[in-house]
């Protein structure tokens, strides 16, 4: 199947490109050749980018397939412009286990629509105690290894699991944030926590968490991709560790650049995340630390829940929030603020993430995979339970107005999603 | 920021979730209503038919005995049906959850609900899902709010010292566990009480409380000095040894009342607590029964003040 895109702004976030052409596709991957073409796609008024690559997306399989399931969120996905997505290892059970891990694969390739990279579990059961067998789980297909939102309490675990992942080069991921001081807290240690009484998480969880990891870094060696920031010091920290010349990267979700602890107005279930929303100089602090290279790329950290899951007081209500098909949006809505030229917010979601990810995808290039996003950056969209296509409804966003249409969805030259 | 969901269109009390965010003439017109409210409960027959046909059911999700008994008596005394659950002991326990619970009552007719829960938040949730002609009054959700306890204090404040406005009032104790404390305080605040003091150690009070609008004093006499009202809070036995507190006596040795510490306060102080209170612990027998307390009143204002709260969202 040959493809011609044309009319388009193409924008290549890698090379810098910006500006009206076209984009040719054969046998699944970009090609400089202009023949003759089995489809052509009129792109006119359209942004032609790479598919957007997203480091953190549950799909909630196996196991919880009551909160959502792999169609439905690869449906998701794709009408998101999401072609490229790694999965956390918090599933029922976890995935520990290379079995699990091809099985996974296997289901999603056979549905023929994002890429799905496996990140397996960094212990086994993501309990924090035995290592998992790293390698046989890479085989599988695991492209890192991380404990998903379930703290590491016990540092010599950690200590030893980065030693043997450096040992082999295999990559490990973590969310940052001590156990001990993280214990029974459900929002941001902060004014609205005391106002509405509940159980503070401080920033320093995170910072301690975050200091804690960098040191064993330094001792190991190991490459490890820091997860879903959400305070100012972690992002100074982090800025620091790059500085230093730390094999470090990291990411924040598009919750924590939008939104703050004053969000949770009466309440609100919908605003219980993990990491909790933090104040407003955090949420300013990740804004700028994404703009400025201190934070690498953007995640929507992707967590259906079902509505039983979110109709409970804050405390008990299950954390997180719907992302897959907000990412783009909210990331252009990020961009805007930040006063950013389209190429450069889009790098966080497409180039800087494969990267991190180690893809040859993410990039407008001759050869490379023809995973694309066409979409209109100025078309409104209302969010609302009905436009998801998640089964997860749960999202803060609910009733916004937000910019950014997802139009053709291609992953390997074909069409996946069309508007 | 969304409406303030204990308010009707009109800007009148629906629900009673938090004393935060209700205007002073709300809070003024529920302890008016209180007032003449007290003298029905002097009187020979104990009752008025304002809530008549009406039916309140208790919903205490969490144990209590003295909130739901006076809040039982009020409602009585309004004329009303009381449905008492104990859901601590029923439905909660077979695994079903907080709406069905409310949805199957509701189905039974309810007016008013008054809400007992352990999350913060709870009466919120519950509000948000009752018919438009229910009734939700939050009697302690969490850490967060109680706010009858909180207009009880008021109105007790207000029936010893008349006016709000020149008063300095010390809160003494755990803060930071605390329902009636935060509630007491938006209360203060917004009545324009000028000297509001929370007294307690770091590891009990919350993080950034200055900003309830309250001043910190972590020891005792110092923040006593020339209180004209002392509240003493509880403190509960779970919380007296661990990494918060090293034991109940070393409690007492800093945070307890007793007549030496008292005496720094003001000559015609009063001193209150929302009870159940721990003799030794946060307060001295001599001083619980002493001319400054009003520790017994409290209970007996708390019933006018809980039908008065009934009888305006039931006329909403």
């Amino acid at each position: 199947m040959r493809l011609h895109i044309k009319n388009g702004r193409v924008v290549d976030p890698a090379s810098g490109r910006d500006g009206i052409g076209d984009v040719f596709i054969a046998e699944g991957k970009i090609s400089e050749e202009s023949a003759k073409a089995d489809r052509v796609i009129d792109a006119q008024g359209l942004v032609v980018a790479p598919g957007f690559i997203d480091l953190s997306a549950r799909l909630r399989e196996p196991g919880l397939e009551y909160k959502a399931t792999l169609e439905s969120e690869m449906d998701a996905a794709v009408a998101g412009g999401v072609t490229s997505l790694a999965c956390p290892p918090d599933t029922d059970p976890p995935l520990d286990e290379p079995g699990l891990v091809d099985m996974l694969r296997r289901r999603a390739k056979a549905l023929a629509r994002a890429r799905v990279y496996p990140i397996g579990a960094l212990t086994v059961k993501l309990k924090g105690e035995a290592l998992t067998e790293m390698g046989q789980l890479t085989d599988a297909g695991c492209v890192a290894f991380s404990q998903a939102n379930v703290p590491l309490a016990d540092t010599q675990v950690l200590w030893r699991a980065l030693q043997y992942a450096a040992t082999f080069g295999y990559r490990v991921w973590l969310r940052v944030e001590d156990a001990w001081l993280a214990k029974g807290g459900v929002a941001h240690d902060g004014e609205v926590a005391t106002r509405l009484g509940l159980p503070g998480i401080p920033a320093f969880a995170e910072t301690i968490a975050l200091a804690t990891l960098l040191e064993l870094v330094r001792a190991t060696g190991a490459q490890v991709h820091v997860c879903r920031l959400s305070t100012a010091g972690a992002v100074a920290l982090m800025r620091k560790a790059r500085q230093d010349g730390l094999p470090v990267t990291c990411d924040a979700a598009i919750h924590h650049l939008h939104l703050c602890e004053m969000d949770l107005g009466y309440f609100d279930p919908l605003c219980r995340l993990q990491p909790p929303l933090r104040s407003q100089r955090d949420r300013d602090a990740l804004a700028q630390g994404l703009a400025h290279g201190a934070i690498d790329c953007l995640v929507s950290d992707h967590t259906p829940v079902d509505e039983d899951g979110k109709h409970l007081p804050f405390a008990e209500a299950e954390p997180g929030a719907t992302g897959l098909e907000l990412l783009l949006p909210l990331a252009l809505k990020w961009g805007a603020a930040q006063k950013l030229p389209l190429a450069a917010t889009l790098a966080r979601i497409t180039c800087e993430p494969a990267r991190i990810l180690g893809a040859a995808s993410g990039r407008i290039a001759p050869g490379a995979p023809a995973d694309l996003a066409i979409f209109d950056p100025q078309a409104p969209v209302r969010v609302s339970a009905e436009m998801l296509k998640s089964q997860g409804k749960n999202t803060p966003f609910l009733g916004h107005e937000v910019a950014g249409s997802v139009r053709y969805t291609l992953v390997a030259g074909n069409v996946v999603y069309e508007a | 920021m969304q409406r303030n969901p204990q308010l009707n269109s009109k800007g009148e009390l629906q629900h009673l979730l938090s004393i935060e965010g209700l205007p002073r003439e709300v809070l003024l017109q529920i302890l008016d209503t209180a007032d003449s409210f007290v003298g029905v409960t002097e009187r020979e027959v104990k009752k008025v038919p304002l809530l008549r046909g009406k039916s309140v059911f208790n919903l205490f999700f969490e144990p209590s005995t003295r909130t739901r008994t006076t809040f039982e008596i009020a409602a009585k005394r309004l004329s009303a049906d009381v449905i008492n659950l104990n859901i601590a002991l029923s439905s909660a326990t077979k695994g079903e959850s907080l709406l069905d619970t409310v949805a199957n009552l509701s189905a039974m007719q309810a007016d008013i609900f008054v809400v007992r829960h352990a999350s913060s938040g709870a009466p919120f949730l519950i509000a948000r899902h009752v018919k438009p002609h229910e009734h939700v009054v939050n009697a302690g959700d969490g850490r967060h709010a109680h706010p009858t306890q909180g207009l009880l204090d008021l109105f007790t404040i207000r029936h010893y010292k008349k006016d709000f406005t020149g008063l300095t009032i010390g809160i003494v104790g755990d803060v930071l566990h605390s329902r009636v404390a935060r509630s007491l305080i938006h209360g203060l605040t917004t009545l324009g009480a000028p000297d509001v003091r929370v007294i307690a150690p770091q590891t009990l009070l919350p993080a950034g409380v200055e900003a309830l609008g309250v001043r910190v004093f972590h020891d005792m006499r110092a923040g006593l000095k020339d209180c004209d009202v002392v509240v003493m809070l509880r403190l509960q036995n779970e919380r007296m040894r661990g990494a918060l507190l090293p034991s109940a006596q070393e409690f007492f040795k800093h945070y307890g009342l007793t007549g030496d510490k008292l005496s720094l306060a003001r000559k015609d102080a009063i001193v209150m607590h929302p009870g159940p209170m721990n003799r030794g612990v946060e307060i001295d027998s001599s001083v619980a029964d002493g001319p400054h307390s009003v520790i017994l009143p409290q209970v007996t204002f708390g019933i006018a003040v809980r039908m008065a709260v009934m009888s305006i969202v039931a006329g909403n």
